[in-house]
């Protein structure tokens, strides 16, 4: 017998609901005992595989905290290890399977009972977590490894981008580096295209690690796969970055849904948004440059009195309008359409990286996330719905990269926002979101709600993991195994995507070998090889 | 051990299923405090717990008085009333707390009691080893009604039988985890117990 599937305790009791009651043996240490951590139940019929959710202390006798023993005489604690002084466990058993044949063939079902009492109870081994997780594959794809193990974790990802998914935790946590890695593995195994909104620059080409090395990203690594668009040339151009398309928007295709989004960020009042839509009845596409110009004339006072539009309520959206115009992208007209050119990289299966360079200002972000998705969305809806007539093929799964995502499905527009729609429409589309949040409270709850897939690092604020956890059973073990991930490279997943919750530490990302190692695990088609080669 | 010589230590006088009362042939040679002796029933062999020994007088009506003010030593005072050792007798009392039969130890009460005047012998080191793999017997020592404190005699058991293992500390240990265990609830009495065994 190996320490690892050595047994370290039985059951003492225990409740389907809260989980069950764990007493260490006397020669397992406590300390050993980590939360989050995997352990089997071996119950009489069947097995169950949960997670470490508290580690507590106890004494048989309240007088052995009272009037503590001499704690220099070895004997004595040697004698009331195990005895009179113990380690409990809470586990939450998630997953069962049956002894007999047929359970082996179904798998891991959910669990719907405890374990009867002084079941074993042992540390999961390898091929428990293969067992309930899968091994990497075709579709599945290896994120990291349970904590304190050596096993490969492997996620599913072909079922995780059904659904929209987040991943959260405070900054310097490592939301971008687990963020990166998720999408290389999206980019090998699941099929769908993405796209990112990449604010800070991170995910197209290179991106920098805590201590300031540099790292490779999607387009060095797979530059066959992915096209880096950008918004502010000069800045992809001193970084080195080699582009493919930079995005230019016109005043004219600015509509007044995007505008309404940012209310809060320009200061609009409700009084100005409204009138933003009289300014596009009345002068049609070309409403944001006119309304823009419009001067201090009496010929506007007339036309502002006409539509009903009080004068401090203009000059509100004046000063809103202007503070877009101030963005170098927004240009009077266009050469090139993004939003097609956006469509085209897509359709043929690349995937689109779309750098802010410069303009991490969350007005410019906002902007130009909603611009483009809302159509794309509308596209693909377009699309999804004819191939339902049967009048095409419906269009590749998409899947859009948001971060900030508080800003865009907040609970004041999360009704407005075609991310609010995306997130609780789902995939009937073909579109889904990942967000990536540092702030998750600030999302509208119901949308927090219809996420498929959750991944979080350590959380520290309680609103904010109460918002992670909502509508997920046995929250309150969850917290505690969230509250305690280290700071940096550890994290939780639960949701649709995964069998039961892990915490996890994700795989290594940014030295040679990882690189290798995520290209190895490419296809052994020839364009492969040639990545492979431009990458050496 | 079969080479280690079987000393007898005296004979049953009083006998009950829970304990006996054991006359030694000699004055004051008792066996220790916690010693584990033996003695026979058709068939079984019964062990008992040596908990109290006394000396005094034959008749009780007539008590001991101090002889030796003008004596210089003990010795002479023997000597000087030979008498003495004739009307005086030691004796111990053993608690019965468990027997031998067709070769296999039972850690509780024998079916019969150990019949009057059968011979009580201390038990040699391999019977002590053999009867000390089981802590059953702790038990029954602490819902004796013995005339000493129980954690004193438990103490004594203990650090006997902890002289002939071969793993001294392992033994203790592991009688001191059985004694949490049947004590759980009661931690003072078991650190009585756990600081007279210490090393």
């Amino acid at each position: 017998m190996t320490a690892e599937n050595k047994r370290m305790g039985i059951v003492v009791s225990g409740s389907s609901n809260k989980g069950v009651e764990v007493r260490l043996d006397a020669d397992t240490s406590v300390e050993d005992m980590v939360v989050g951590r995997y352990v089997t139940i071996e119950g009489q019929k069947r097995r169950f595989f949960g997670m470490i959710t508290e580690v507590l202390l106890g004494v048989t006798d309240l007088n052995l905290t009272q009037t503590p023993p001499d704690t220099n005489d070895p004997f004595i604690a040697e004698v009331l290890a195990g005895t009179g002084t113990f380690g409990t466990l809470q586990v939450m058993p998630y997953l069962t399977i049956g002894g007999d044949i047929d359970s082996a063939v179904e798998g891991p079902q959910p669990v719907k009972t405890v374990p009867s009492h002084y079941s074993a109870v042992k540390l999961a081994d390898d091929r428990d977590i293969e067992l309930v997780f899968g091994k990497e594959d075709k579709e599945r794809f290896w994120i990291g490894n349970p904590l304190d193990m050596e096993t490969k974790l492997c996620l599913n990802l072909p079922e995780l981008v059904k659904r929209s998914n987040g991943i959260f935790g405070k900054s310097g946590t490592g939301k971008t580096f687990l963020t990166r890695m998720l999408l290389i593995g999206m980019l090998q195994k699941s099929a769908c295209v993405n796209l990112v909104f990449d604010m800070h620059s991170e995910y197209g080409w290179a991106g920098t690690s805590e201590k300031g090395r540099s790292v490779k990203a999607l387009k060095q690594l797979f530059p066959s796969k992915v096209a880096v668009f950008t918004l502010d040339e000069e800045n992809s151009r001193n970084r080195g970055v080699s582009t493919d398309f930079v995005v230019k928007i016109g005043y004219n295709e600015i509509e007044p849904e995007d505008m309404s989004l940012l209310r809060q960020t320009l200061n609009l009042t409700d009084a100005a948004v409204e009138a933003i839509y009289q300014m596009r009845r009345k002068f049609g596409n070309e409403w944001f440059i006119r309304t823009s110009e419009l001067d201090d004339s009496e010929e506007t006072k007339k036309l502002l009195n006409r539509l009903n539009i009080h004068e401090s309520t203009f000059q509100n959206l004046q000063r809103g309008l202007n503070t877009i115009k101030r963005l170098p992208f927004i240009q009077q007209k266009t050469e090139q359409n993004a939003v097609h050119r956006v469509i085209e990289y897509l359709n043929r299966g690349m995937n689109v990286v779309l750098e802010f360079g410069r303009y991490t200002d969350i007005t410019a972000y906002i902007l130009v996330a909603n611009l483009l998705t809302r159509r794309i969305y509308s596209q693909y809806r377009d699309k999804t719905e004819k191939a339902m007539s049967g009048a095409g093929e419906s269009p590749v799964p998409l899947v859009i990269t948001i971060e900030e995502a508080h800003k865009f499905l907040n609970h004041d527009i999360a009704e407005k926002t075609i991310f609010g729609t995306i997130a609780r429409e789902m995939r009937k589309y073909n579109v889904t979101l990942l967000v990536i949040d540092q702030r998750p409270s600030g999302i509208d709850e119901e949308i927090m709600s219809q996420m498929g897939t959750k991944i979080s690092c350590l959380l520290d604020n309680e609103r904010d993991m109460d918002s992670v956890l909502s509508g997920v059973s046995g929250k309150s073990e969850l917290k505690s195994v969230l509250a305690k991930l280290s700071a940096k490279q550890q994290a939780l997943i639960f949701g649709h995507a995964v069998p039961m919750p892990v915490a996890f530490q994700p795989r290594e990302y940014g030295s040679a070998e990882s690189y290798k190692s995520f290209s190895d695990t490419v296809n052994d088609s020839e364009q492969a090889k040639k990545d492979i080669e431009d990458l050496w | 051990m079969d080479t280690e010589e079987i000393q007898r230590v005296g004979e049953v006088i009083r006998s009950a299923t829970s304990g006996f009362t054991a006359q030694c042939y000699e004055l004051d040679r008792f066996p220790h405090l916690g010693g584990l002796v033996k003695t026979k029933n058709i068939g079984a062999q019964i062990y008992g717990i040596v908990f109290n020994a006394t000396t005094g007088g034959i008749d009780p009506g007539r008590k001991p008085l101090a002889r030796g003010k003008d004596e210089v030593s003990e010795e002479a005072l023997y000597k000087s009333s030979p008498q003495i050792s004739k009307l005086l007798k030691s004796e111990f009392e053993a608690l019965v707390v468990g027997y031998k039969e067709d070769n296999k130890v039972f850690q509780y009460l024998p079916p019969q009691p150990a019949p009057i005047h059968s011979f009580v012998y201390l038990c040699p080191t391999q019977e002590v080893i053999e009867f000390s793999r089981s802590f059953e017997f702790l038990y029954t020592l602490l819902n004796s009604a013995v005339t000493l404190p129980h954690e004193e005699l438990i103490a004594a058991v203990l650090r006997n039988m902890s002289l002939v293992q071969e793993d001294k500390h392992a033994f203790l240990v592991s009688a001191g985890k059985h004694l949490a265990t049947i004590l759980s609830g009661d931690f003072n009495r078991l650190r009585t117990i756990l600081e007279r065994i210490r090393q």
